[in-house]
């Protein structure tokens, strides 16, 4: 190590910055004390809150009902594992066959547009309902015909749409040099995509992506209007069953504890890229 | 896979890369008139002209970036192919060299100059990864492997561009401006690879105003200007005594600074 020491003014500077930082963190927490206190006080104190808490924050009542409504969660959580890979392949999938240049790909080019345009245009608790409701009632063979695997069907063909157009600006951000270079180095259209366009594009639209990952999360409680017996639909019975609402502030934390740690990783995933491959240009 | 080395012989005469009366146009634009350009097996030709005078598309249009409306373009005795598998295939025999670098921004330095190889000859990629290393030696940022395009300065990504062109083994290399976007010290330091990679006996075609490379390197300096080769002739000629009014309006403009 050096023998270096700081000098007088370097220690003035310190504590300078030393005293500022602890005045903001005084500030910081006090109005933060005060505006959430503030807050807490005004719903306390307003005439119905006794009411209130007594319907929809009551121990008692969350805990009676804790169990059905794990155990409807547990429909929500499957239905997202398997839907989410299946979107996301299904979506990268629709995104390049709008990218597609060939002539004789026209068709598929077409197909896609019409595909996203018509999908986004419909409620997804319509596709939900219809999907769930009339595709079993068409009985094909070799296909589940339950409710909810259809229900899984329409959240997958719902969302491939809207995260169709997330890859699709992804791709289109990518700077044509890159797919230049990638070509005079001999890699064919398809390989320059797969190895140089995609993968920038995938990182660059990490932000929607995960914002269509929370909304399919909590929208996994659409297929309650289905007769599906998830977390929300447990929670309305036991509702109307006890005269109490506190079970759905119950799923609303679930779904809540579930979409946070998502938030959470993808923020750290896309700083980690970021740090390295915009070094110096953040 | 249709792939040789620089040391193929195919061709009995010593010409590498043929434009014969190649013409293009952008709409109404007349960008190349009348190209007729034949450059030899190792020859280094250095193309120098104002902006807009279509050198870049000149370069361009030898590994097919741009294509041409009238004439042929031959390397290595064949005409260049239209498109599809022969055409990727006669990419990988034409290195090229960006301003822009465009390193791929998501692969790091190694992985950039393994992608080719790897992906396009079918090398392994052990074997791919030691070459790479030694190309990188060689330019000068073997240090820097295992970083990211972005971690890295202007100059030293412009030389792992080259390195990356070099991977290929090339039998050819066009440079389109490689030094344009760089800093004096950097400009430097990318020239200082070419005029090695010239003295290796590389067969070059290098669009530049650094006029030091040129009388360094070049076998040939081609000026040119609206769209047409006005001029052609030895560096040392050409700018002590250029014959072409506009290339001596050129050279005045930019030697007055």
């Amino acid at each position: 190590m050096s023998d270096w020491t700081p000098s007088e003014r370097e220690l003035e500077r310190r504590a300078v910055r030393r005293r500022q930082a602890t005045r903001s963190t005084v500030v910081a927490t006090g109005v933060t004390v005060l505006v959430f206190g503030l807050l807490a006080l005004g719903v306390v104190s307003s005439p119905g809150w006794q009411r209130v808490h007594e319907t929809f924050f009551d121990g008692f009542h969350a805990r009676e009902s804790f169990d059905a409504i794990l155990d409807g969660f547990w429909i929500n959580v499957k239905l997202f594992m398997i839907c989410e890979p299946l979107i996301l392949v299904l979506a990268l999938a629709i995104a390049l066959a709008r990218n597609a240049r060939a002539a004789w790909l026209t068709p598929v080019r077409l197909l896609a547009a019409l595909y996203t345009d018509v999908i986004r245009g419909v409620p997804t608790i319509l596709l939900i309902v219809l999907f769930a409701f009339g595709m079993p009632a068409l009985q094909l063979e070799g296909v589940p015909n339950s409710a909810l695997f259809w229900c899984g069907v329409a959240l997958v063909v719902s969302y491939s749409a809207y995260v169709a157009e997330v890859f699709r600006a992804g791709i289109d951000s990518i700077h044509p040099s890159q797919v230049q270079s990638a070509i005079a180095l001999g890699l064919s259209r398809p390989q320059a995509l797969r190895h140089v366009v995609v993968p920038q594009a995938v990182r660059r639209v990490v932000p929607p992506l995960l914002n269509d990952f929370v909304s399919l999360q909590k929208d996994t409680a659409l297929v309650s209007s289905a007769g599906i017996f998830d977390a929300l639909f447990a929670a309305r019975d036991y509702g109307n069953f006890n005269f109490n609402y506190t079970p759905l502030v119950v799923v609303a934390a679930f779904f809540v504890v579930m979409t946070v740690p998502l938030a959470r990783f993808c923020d750290w995933l896309q700083r980690r890229w970021m740090e390295r491959e915009r070094a110096g240009a953040l | 896979m249709a792939v040789s080395g620089a040391t193929s012989e195919r061709t009995v005469g010593t010409s590498l890369v043929v434009l014969d009366g190649v013409n293009k146009w952008f709409g109404e634009l007349h960008v190349l008139k009348d190209i007729n350009l034949t450059v030899a097996r190792g020859e280094v030709v250095v193309v120098i002209g104002p902006s807009g005078s279509g050198k870049s598309t000149l370069c361009r249009a030898i590994n097919r970036l741009e294509t041409v409306d009238q004439g042929t373009i031959s390397l290595d005795g064949l005409p260049l192919p239209q498109e599809g598998k022969a055409l990727a295939n006669l990419r990988a025999e034409v290195g090229m060299v960006f301003q822009s670098f465009n390193l791929f921004a998501h692969k790091t330095i190694l992985e950039n100059v393994t992608l080719g190889p790897v992906k396009v000859r079918g090398v392994k990629p052990a074997e791919a990864e030691a070459r790479a290393r030694e190309l990188l030696d060689r330019v000068g940022v073997g240090q820097q492997a295992g970083k990211y395009p972005a971690q890295l300065s202007g100059g030293q990504q412009q030389r792992v561009a080259i390195a990356r062109a070099l991977a290929m083994e090339p039998k050819v290399m066009l440079f389109d401006e490689p030094t344009s976007a760089l800093d004096p010290e950097m400009i430097a330091e990318v020239l200082d690879v070419m005029v090695d990679l010239a003295r290796r006996g590389m067969t070059m075609v290098v669009v530049t105003h650094e006029m030091g490379f040129a009388r360094t390197a070049a076998d040939r300096v081609l000026f040119m200007s609206d769209g047409a080769i006005v001029e052609e002739n030895t560096p040392e000629e050409f700018f002590t005594n250029p014959r072409s009014e506009r290339a001596k309006d050129f050279l005045g403009k930019i030697l007055r600074h």
